[in-house]
């Protein structure tokens, strides 16, 4: 109670000597759009290819597959990396899809009170799958909504994150993404933009993947876009 | 140990220290050029630079102008979102609002990403002393912790220590850890031991890069992914930044994160971009069940009152100025005993610390300008290193501004008593005149050792012969050469 007097008090404190602050001139209202409009736009390749470009760039491992065969894509990435405990979200939008295709026992799905076995989720998990709700062309960039369907931890704790990114979905910037899918007006808890494999450099400049999240990152990137590849 | 007890009152004696430590100039010399190159390379584009540095300077400053009313907005969007807001006026308030969190959930560890606020407030040691344990987990951070030690850089804070030192600080203090100087090994080690600590924890602890009052939103960028453990696991997040990190609208975070990561580490973005708004809802299977922020004032409005200095609360902590500065490549981080070192340490530890402990900061210049050419939101940093010199030497501030903690921290009477001989001196022709007769034909007494000039320059000795003797002996001259030969004037004039 003491406390939050005295907060009401440091509160009112600090924004009355920010009031009573001399005014400063009237500050332009910055123009983010037209800063991006007249900005140099890179235009070699197709959005999907500069994406590739990018995301390989950050060492994320891009595979292509088409637009029914997904799944399989993803199954034999498991194969290939001998994923064998695998963690998904059963309502994620690709959840049913992965379900069918995927075997059973290699496979554990993400509900219930799975979270609160720390233990499990930290040492005996090999890789979480996520979808995503956008690609960044320009950076090579996933983002990624989690939320009920897919934790935050999916995507962060498992040592292998295999996302499926949908072509249609790209976008040049992550203005443009924001923009068009009004993120402002409807703001999830979490909002994470991957770009490649946890990293760090903090041991003499020398960088090293895998430092808190995931040492791989996977993304099966679907073409569905309407004129198949290439389309920008 | 040692690096605990540095305060900013011992700049001096601690930069000639560092001066002589070889070891540290070339590590600190090596990292510094590896990130000046690295941000070069980013921004190939000067006229690209300048607009986006123009768009970010007017996204802060259109910020700061609307302060109060951005912070009033945050903060209602962030309780509509069931996040707790507090304010703290001092460290003190600040560290309490911690003690009683903590002690609200009976927690013993706290896990803590980056976070140059929780240092400013010595959280680690606060919370030792009500019996929590609070681990850094960022990897440098880390290793410095293990070690008692404190961070050098505000983006890379182990620069100073090398891979061999480590291996010996794992293999001490990280039980079961072999000895290794590989890398890979060494990252691996340090995290597996704080996967352990993650899962432990009841809370976590984060700074924020950016806050953005439309949304409630909280904004933090990172390569390693300890941020989202320490955001995503613990069942508490309490986040902590000063009261001048928030921005009005969320597009007007991708400019300003384009200019922090590019200036800071040379990258285009960050591994993570972490935009959090609000605990975890009903139906969500992970995420923090309680949300605090913690705004913190510590002298932020002393810099925010007075418009000469509000510009530096601009500052998005990218480093690029410390990079790029000449005293702080030579002197290395731990000599400014400050939280934040470099030129941004300069001109915002006296808001912070008061100009008594940090006078000799802004001195710690040569006023080359590199730090203000790099500030991606163009604070112009030696023009405020000039302001806090010229506070620091006058008690009273003549332009009638309020004085800043500290004012006049470096006044000395001795320099006031000169300036005022100075004065007389220079405004009196005769007595002009007999000061420099005396003074060319004493030139032999001026001492050889003059304290402060000498350190660094040969003494300084006044000429034979004034600049008046001097014209006077030319005219006599040309006089003499006119009376000799008055049909060589026109041509001799024009060589004068
Ligand atoms: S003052 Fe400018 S250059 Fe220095 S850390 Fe702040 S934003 Fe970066």
């Amino acid at each position: 109670m003491i406390t939050s007097l005295k907060q009401r008090r440091a509160r009112d404190n600090i924004l009355s000597r920010l009031r009573a602050a001399p005014q400063s001139a009237q500050e332009a209202v910055p123009d983010v759009a037209a800063y991006y409009r007249e900005a140099p736009v890179v235009t070699a390749g197709s959005k999907v290819e500069r994406f590739i470009e990018q995301a390989t760039y950050w060492h994320a491992q891009v595979v292509e597959a088409g637009v029914d065969a997904w799944p399989e894509a993803v199954l034999k990435v498991a194969q290939d990396k001998q994923l064998r405990r695998i963690l998904l979200g059963r309502d994620s939008p690709i959840g049913d899809a992965l379900g069918r295709v995927l075997p059973p026992d290699w496979t554990t799905w993400y509900q219930g009170d799975w979270p609160l076995c720390k233990p499990h989720l930290f040492d005996e998990v090999d890789a979480g799958i996520t979808s995503t709700v956008a690609g960044i062309a320009r950076t090579g960039t996933l983002v990624l909504w989690p939320g009920a369907a897919e934790p935050r931890t999916l995507s962060l704790v498992p040592p292998v994150h295999i996302a499926v990114l949908f072509a249609s979905s790209l976008h040049e910037t992550w203005l443009d993404a924001a923009t068009v899918g009004n993120w402002s007006a409807r703001m999830p808890t979490n909002v994470v933009l991957v770009t490649g494999p946890s990293k760090t450099a903090d041991i003499q400049r020398l960088l090293v993947y895998g430092a808190h999240g995931p040492c791989e990152l996977v993304i099966v990137l679907v073409h569905d876009e309407p004129a198949g590849r290439g389309t920008t | 140990m040692s690096a605990h007890t540095h305060t900013p009152e011992d700049f001096k004696p601690r930069s000639r220290e560092a001066l002589a430590d070889p070891r540290l100039r070339a590590n600190f010399r090596a990292t510094m050029d590896f990130l000046v190159e690295r941000r070069a390379a980013q921004f190939a584009d000067p006229a690209e630079y300048a607009r986006l540095r123009d768009l970010g300077e007017a996204i802060r400053r259109h910020a700061l102008a609307n302060l109060p009313e951005l912070l009033e907005q945050l903060e209602r969007k962030l309780a509509q979102r069931g996040v707790q807001v507090h304010y703290a006026e001092t460290i003190e308030e600040a560290q309490e609002i911690f003690a009683e969190i903590a002690g609200c959930h009976g927690a013993r560890i706290m896990v803590k990403g980056k976070s140059m606020v929780s240092e400013e407030i010595g959280l680690n040691q606060a919370m030792e002393e009500c019996g929590v344990e609070c681990i850094e987990t960022d990897m440098g951070e880390y290793i410095l912790q293990l070690d008692g030690d404190r961070p050098s850089h505000i983006i890379m804070p182990a620069i100073h220590k090398s891979k061999e030192d480590i291996a010996d600080i794992f293999a001490r203090h990280i039980p079961g850890a072999g000895h290794t100087e590989d890398v890979n090994e060494l990252i691996g080690i340090a995290r597996k031991a704080l996967r352990r600590k993650f899962g432990q924890a009841q809370i976590g602890v984060s700074g924020v890069n950016f806050l953005v009052a439309e949304t409630g939103t909280l904004v933090l960028v990172e390569n390693e992914g300890n941020g989202r453990m320490c955001t995503s696991v613990p069942d508490v997040h309490i986040a902590i930044t000063g009261i001048e990190k928030v921005v009005e609208k969320l597009e007007h975070v991708p400019p300003l994160i384009s200019l922090l990561t590019r200036s800071a580490t040379g990258q285009a973005i960050t591994t993570y971009v972490n935009l959090i708004t609000g605990p975890r809802r009903p139906g969500e299977l992970d995420g923090p069940r309680e949300m605090h922020l913690v705004l913190l004032d510590n002298g932020r409005t002393q810099a925010y009152r007075d418009e000469r200095f509000r510009s530096t609360l601009q500052c998005i902590r990218c480093g690029a100025c410390m990079n790029h500065c000449p005293v702080y490549t030579r002197v290395g981080g731990l000599t400014y005993g400050t939280t934040y070192p470099g030129p941004i340490g300069a001109i915002i530890s006296p808001h912070l610390q008061g100009l008594g402990a940090t006078r000799d900061l802004p001195t710690a210049s040569s006023l080359c300008g590199a730090c203000g050419e790099v500030c991606p939101v163009g604070i112009p940093i030696p023009e405020l290193l000039m302001r806090l010199r010229e506070a620091a030497r006058h008690p009273v501030d003549e332009s009638g501004h309020p004085p800043l903690r500290g004012q006049g921290a470096a006044a000395s009477q001795l320099e006031r008593l000169a300036w005022k001989g100075w004065r007389i001196l220079y405004s009196n022709s005769r007595l002009y005149r007999i000061f420099a007769w005396l003074a060319t034909r004493l030139r032999w007494l001026t001492p050889a050792r003059q304290p402060g000039w000498t350190q660094g320059r040969t003494p300084l000795r006044p000429a034979p012969h004034s600049l008046r003797d001097l014209l006077a002996a030319r005219r006599r001259e040309q006089a003499a050469l006119q009376a000799a030969a008055p049909s060589a004037r026109r041509s001799g004039a024009g060589t004068g």
